[in-house]
C-alpha cells in the first residue's frame, strides 16, 4: 500500500501529462503483479462493490474524531469529498509501519467486510484507520466510498502499461476491455509482449469514437471519399456472437446481460465471429422515439412484457469489426461495410443505420437540418478509407450535430459541487416563468468559466434565502442561456417537463429576470402525443 | 447588564466609550490596526494606532499617516474612558490583539492570529478577558495544520527536485508574511538563489531592516536576460499565476503555500502543482484552545465562518455568536461623519 500511496502522491503532485505516465511506469514495472493487477483495476475507474454505507462511515468519523455528527455533516459539505472528509477528520495513526500490500489490503481486509456483522465491521474499519497513515488512509478511504479519480484517465493508464510491456497501445487498450479480474496472472497476460494473448471470448473491442466537427464539413476534402450517416442519440453498443454465445457491452464497458432480450434474440441470428458495431435506438415503425422512452429501459436489468411493449427497442448497426472470427478493424470501413452487409442478412431483427446518400457537400446542410424532424442528433462523417481505430482519433470520423435548443433561466437554487468544485457553488437550478411564479426546469453543472464560477459563488454566499442542507435558495436574479438537447413530458417533475444534457450557454447579464423564458414556450417544443 | 464595548461598525468594530474603530474598512478619525493586511488597514483615518513593530510594514501599506501612535505590546494607553492594550498576535511582523478595558469589562478583540511559531514576529500572547472576539478564517475541524518543520522539509524536498530537473520551483504565497515567513525558515537551510516578484521586495526589505533573518532574494526584475531561472526558487502571490510574468519561467514546477492546500479540491481547482499547508491563521484546535486560553465566557466569531465554531462553542456550555463585520459596509456611511462627540 506504501507504493501505491506513492504513485498516488506522484501522480497528484503533478498537472503534467508526461510526468503523470513517467510515474505510472515507474510503478508498473516495479510492483508486485498481485498489487499492480488492482492498480490497473482502480485507476481504469473500476469500483469495489460498496461495502458500507457512507451514513455509517459518516457516524463512526464522528465517533473516531469525538466530533458531533453535525461538524462531520458541515464539514463535508466544506470539502465535497466523504473519504478526504474522513480522512481530515480522524486522528493520526498509531504507527503506519505495518502496511499491507494493496492487494493484501483489498483481499483480506476490505472485500470480507461484507460478510461481517455490523459490530465486527466497524471494528475491523477502525483498526484499519488507526493502522494507516497520511495518504494511506485517505485511498482506504476512496476504496470504501467507491470512487476512486486521481486525475489520470483510462488513457494514460493503458499508455503506460503499453510501454512496459512493449505493445501497441491500441492492444493495450483491448486487453483493458471486457471482463477480468484483478489478479497476478491477469496482470502477467497484460504485460505479455506477444500480441497474440488469448482474450476472453466476451471481450469487446475498445470503441472508436468521432470527434465534434467544427467547421463546415466541406473542409474535410473531396465529398466521394466520405460517407454520411445519421447520428443516433440512443446507447451505442457492441454485440459480439462468439462460440454460440452473444454478449452486448455498452460503450461504458457495461455487460447488458438480459436487460435487451430483443436484442439478444435478433443476434442469436448472426453467424459465430461476428462482432457489431451500432446504436440501441427505442424504435418503432421505421423511426426513433423519443429518448425519454429508451430511459425506461436503462437500468432495468429484466424488463417484463410491459416494459417491453412500452419501449420497444431495436439495434442500428453501422459497423463490423469482426468477421469469420477474424479481426477486420483494419480493413477499410467500406469492406467492413459489406461485412456488415452480409451479417445483417443472416440476421434481419437487426437493423441496418445504412449511408445518407448525398452527392456533393452543399446537399449536407439541408440534410443535417432535417435531423429534429428525423429524431436524430445530426450527422456522422466517416471516411471511406479509415480504419477502425481506438478511442478519440481526430481525422477519420466526425460528428456534425444540429445547434442545440436553447432557453433563458433564472438562478434560484445553488449547491456545493465535490472534487475540483468542492467548496464552491458550481451546482445550479434553473427556473423559468409560470405565471407568478418561477417553476424549475434544470440543473447544471458546466458551462461557466472558473472565474465566473468564482465571482457567482461569492455572489451565492452574499445573497443566500434559505438553506435547506447543502441546498441554498438565492435571490432571484441573475440569467442564464442553458442549452439543452431534448425535451419530454415527466409527471415526475413539478415543471411537468424533463430536459436533456442542459448545459449553461452563457451568463446572460444583459438581462433580468422578466426576460426569462416561460414554461408555456418550452412546452411548445414538446411534440404533440408524446 | 452590561452593555456591548464594542458594535460592528465600518466593516470593523467600534468603540463607544473609547471613541475609536479597530480595523474600519472606510474612514474613520480614529483607527486602531491589528496588522496591516488589506482586509484590516486601509488608508483614510484620521489617526492610526498599531504595533510598534508594524509601523514600517502599515507605512507601506497605507502610506506614512500623519497621525500615527505606535505602541509597545503590553503597554496600556488611555482612550477617551477606555484602557487600551496590544498583545502579539502571531500572525505577522507587528500583528496585535487588542485588549480593551472599561467599566468593570475586559474585551479582547483578534484581528487575525496562530499560536504556531514564527521566526518573523513575536508569538501569540494570551490575556484574560470576559468576552473574547475572535477570527474564524479557518472554522472548520478539517483544518488542522501540520507541523511547520515538516511543511518546510516537504517544501525543500520539492524544491529540490527542480533543482535536480533544472525547473524553476514557482512558490505562490501571500506577499505579506507568508513570504518573509518562508524566507525566513528556510534560512540557514539551503543555499541556492530565490528570486521575488516585485510586490514582495519592499515589503521583505521591511521585514530585513527590522532585522529578521531571511534567506537572500533578489527581485525578477534584476535577472540577467535569459534568466531561465532553472533549479531557483520563485516566490510569487497568487494573483501572478495566470498571468503573462509567469512565462518568464519555463517547465516551472508550482506549489501554493497556504492553509486553504488542506483541501485538495481547492488546490485542483487552481492547477498548482503541490500545495503546502502552512498558514498565519489559527487552525480549529488553535481557536478551540485559545478561548480556552482566554479564559473567556462569551465568544463572538468575527472574520470567516463563524457559525460553526459558533455553535460548537456554544454545545460546549459557551455563550457564542457570530459577528459579519461585512455586513456594515452594506449600510450607509453614516458613522464616519456623525459619530457623537
Amino acid at each position: 500500500m506504501k507504493r501505491f500511496a506513492a504513485l498516488y502522491d506522484r501522480l497528484d503532485g503533478t498537472t503534467a501529462t508526461n510526468a503523470k505516465v513517467a510515474a505510472l511506469v515507474d510503478y508498473f514495472s516495479q510492483a508486485p503483479a498481485e498489487d499492480a493487477a488492482w492498480a490497473v483495476s482502480f485507476l481504469t475507474g473500476r469500483r469495489l462493490k460498496r461495502l458500507v454505507n457512507t451514513r455509517e462511515l459518516r457516524e463512526w468519523t464522528a465517533e473516531a474524531s469525538g466530533l458531533g455528527l453535525w461538524l462531520i455533516e458541515e464539514s463535508y459539505e466544506h470539502v465535497g469529498d466523504l473519504a478526504e472528509t474522513m480522512h481530515l477528520l480522524l486522528p493520526p495513526a498509531d504507527s503506519d509501519d505495518l502496511s499491507p500490500g494493496l492487494a493484501e489490503l483489498v483481499e483480506q481486509s476490505i472485500k470480507p467486510l461484507r460478510q461481517l456483522d455490523d459490530d465486527a465491521r466497524k471494528q475491523a474499519i477502525f483498526r484499519l484507520w488507526r493502522q494507516l497513515g497520511g495518504t494511506e488512509r485517505f485511498l482506504l478511504n476512496k476504496l470504501l466510498t467507491g470512487g476512486f479519480r486521481v486525475g489520470v484517465s483510462k488513457r494514460l493508464v493503458t499508455r503506460a502499461l503499453a510501454e512496459v510491456a512493449g505493445v501497441d497501445s491500441a492492444l493495450m487498450a483491448h486487453r483493458l476491455m471486457g471482463r477480468w479480474t484483478p489478479t497476478a496472472r491477469f496482470y502477467r497476460q497484460l504485460l505479455d509482449s506477444e500480441s497474440d494473448s488469448d482474450f476472453e471470448q466476451s471481450t469487446p473491442y475498445p470503441f472508436y469514437l468521432a470527434s465534434p466537427l467544427d467547421e463546415g464539413p466541406d473542409a474535410l476534402g473531396n465529398a466521394a471519399d466520405w460517407q454520411a450517416e445519421w447520428k443516433w442519440d440512443g446507447i451505442r453498443a457492441q454485440i459480439i456472437r462468439r462460440g454460440g454465445q452473444t454478449w452486448i457491452w455498452s460503450r461504458g464497458e457495461e455487460l447488458m446481460e438480459g436487460r435487451f432480450p430483443e436484442i439478444e434474440a435478433a443476434a442469436e441470428a448472426l453467424p459465430d465471429g461476428c462482432v457489431l458495431d451500432g446504436e440501441i435506438m427505442a424504435w418503432q415503425n421505421d423511426r426513433p422515439l423519443p429518448f425519454a422512452v429508451l430511459q425506461k429501459r436503462i437500468g432495468r436489468k429484466k424488463p417484463g412484457p410491459t416494459t417491453l411493449k412500452k419501449a420497444p427497442l431495436a439495434f442500428l448497426a453501422y459497423d463490423c469489426l469482426e468477421w469469420d472470427g477474424k479481426d477486420i478493424r483494419e480493413k477499410p470501413l467500406q469492406d467492413r461495410r459489406e461485412a456488415l452487409a452480409e451479417a445483417l442478412a443472416a440476421a434481419p431483427g437487426l437493423l441496418e443505420s445504412g449511408p445518407v446518400v448525398f452527392d456533393h457537400w452543399d446537399a449536407l446542410p439541408d440534410l443535417q437540418a432535417e435531423s429534429r424532424g428525423r429524431g436524430v442528433e445530426g450527422l456522422m462523417l466517416k471516411r471511406l478509407s479509415s480504419s477502425y481505430q481506438v478511442g478519440r482519433k481526430r481525422g477519420d470520423w466526425w460528428k456534425w450535430k444540429v445547434e442545440p435548443y436553447t432557453f433563458d433561466g433564472v438562478l434560484i437554487y445553488a449547491q456545493p459541487g465535490h472534487g475540483r468544485r468542492s467548496n464552491l457553488f458550481t451546482d445550479y437550478t434553473f427556473a423559468v416563468h409560470d405565471g407568478e411564479q418561477l417553476v424549475p426546469v434544470a440543473k447544471a453543472y458546466s458551462g461557466l468559466s472558473q472565474k465566473e464560477i468564482d465571482r457567482l459563488d461569492r455572489w451565492i454566499r452574499n445573497h443566500t434565502l434559505e438553506r435547506f442542507g447543502p441546498v441554498r435558495s438565492v435571490e432571484p436574479t441573475h440569467v442564464f442561456e442553458l442549452a439543452f438537447e431534448g425535451i419530454a413530458a415527466s409527471p415526475r417533475h413539478k415543471s411537468g417537463i424533463a430536459l436533456r444534457f442542459p448545459r449553461i450557454h452563457r451568463w446572460r447579464e444583459d438581462l433580468s429576470i422578466a426576460d426569462a423564458d416561460s414554461l408555456e414556450t418550452l412546452k411548445a417544443l414538446l411534440e404533440p402525443g408524446k | 447588564m452590561n452593555e456591548d464595548l464594542l458594535t460592528p461598525d465600518a466593516g470593523g468594530l467600534y468603540c463607544q466609550a473609547g471613541d475609536f474603530w479597530i480595523d474600519p474598512l472606510k474612514p474613520v478619525p480614529r483607527a486602531v490596526i491589528t496588522h496591516a493586511h488589506a482586509d484590516h488597514a486601509r488608508s483614510g483615518a484620521g489617526q492610526y494606532i498599531t504595533a510598534r513593530d508594524g509601523v514600517p510594514v502599515l507605512a507601506h501599506r497605507v502610506g506614512q499617516p500623519e497621525d500615527l501612535q505606535a505602541l509597545d505590546y503590553g503597554e496600556p494607553i488611555e482612550l477617551g474612558a477606555s484602557r487600551v492594550t496590544l498583545f502579539p498576535a502571531g500572525h505577522i511582523l507587528g500583528s496585535a490583539t487588542v485588549r480593551i478595558e472599561h467599566d468593570g469589562q475586559t474585551w479582547g478583540v483578534s484581528g487575525d492570529f496562530k499560536r504556531a511559531p514564527d521566526p518573523t514576529c513575536r508569538g501569540f500572547e494570551p490575556f484574560a478577558c470576559d468576552v473574547w472576539l475572535s477570527e474564524v478564517t479557518f472554522g472548520l475541524p478539517v483544518y488542522r495544520w501540520p507541523d511547520t518543520r515538516q511543511v518546510m522539509d516537504d517544501i525543500l524536498d520539492w524544491w529540490q527536485g527542480c533543482i535536480r530537473d533544472n525547473r524553476p520551483a514557482v512558490l505562490f504565497c501571500y506577499a505579506l508574511g507568508k513570504a518573509q515567513r518562508i524566507l525566513a525558515e528556510l534560512h540557514g537551510r539551503i543555499e541556492a538563489p530565490v528570486w521575488l516578484h516585485g510586490a514582495m521586495k519592499p515589503l521583505t526589505d521591511c521585514y530585513r531592516e527590522q532585522g529578521v533573518a531571511m534567506l537572500p532574494a533578489r527581485p525578477v526584475s534584476e535577472a540577467p536576460k535569459g534568466e531561465k531561472f532553472g533549479g531557483s526558487l520563485v516566490l510569487a502571490p497568487p494573483s501572478a499565476a495566470g498571468s503573462p510574468w509567469i512565462r518568464r519561467f519555463p517547465r516551472h514546477s508550482s506549489g501554493f503555500v497556504s492553509g486553504w492546500m488542506r483541501i485538495r479540491g481547492n488546490r485542483r481547482r487552481r492547477g498548482y502543482d503541490r500545495g503546502f499547508v502552512l498558514s498565519d491563521h489559527a487552525d480549529w484546535p488553535a481557536l478551540i484552545n485559545t478561548v480556552a486560553d482566554m479564559g473567556a465566557k462569551r465568544v463572538i466569531t468575527i472574520h470567516g465562518n463563524g457559525e460553526v465554531l459558533a455553535r460548537h462553542l456554544h454545545d460546549q456550555g459557551l455563550e457564542a455568536e457570530c459577528w459579519n463585520l461585512r455586513q456594515t459596509l452594506a449600510r450607509p456611511a453614516d458613522n464616519a461623519d456623525s459619530t457623537p462627540a
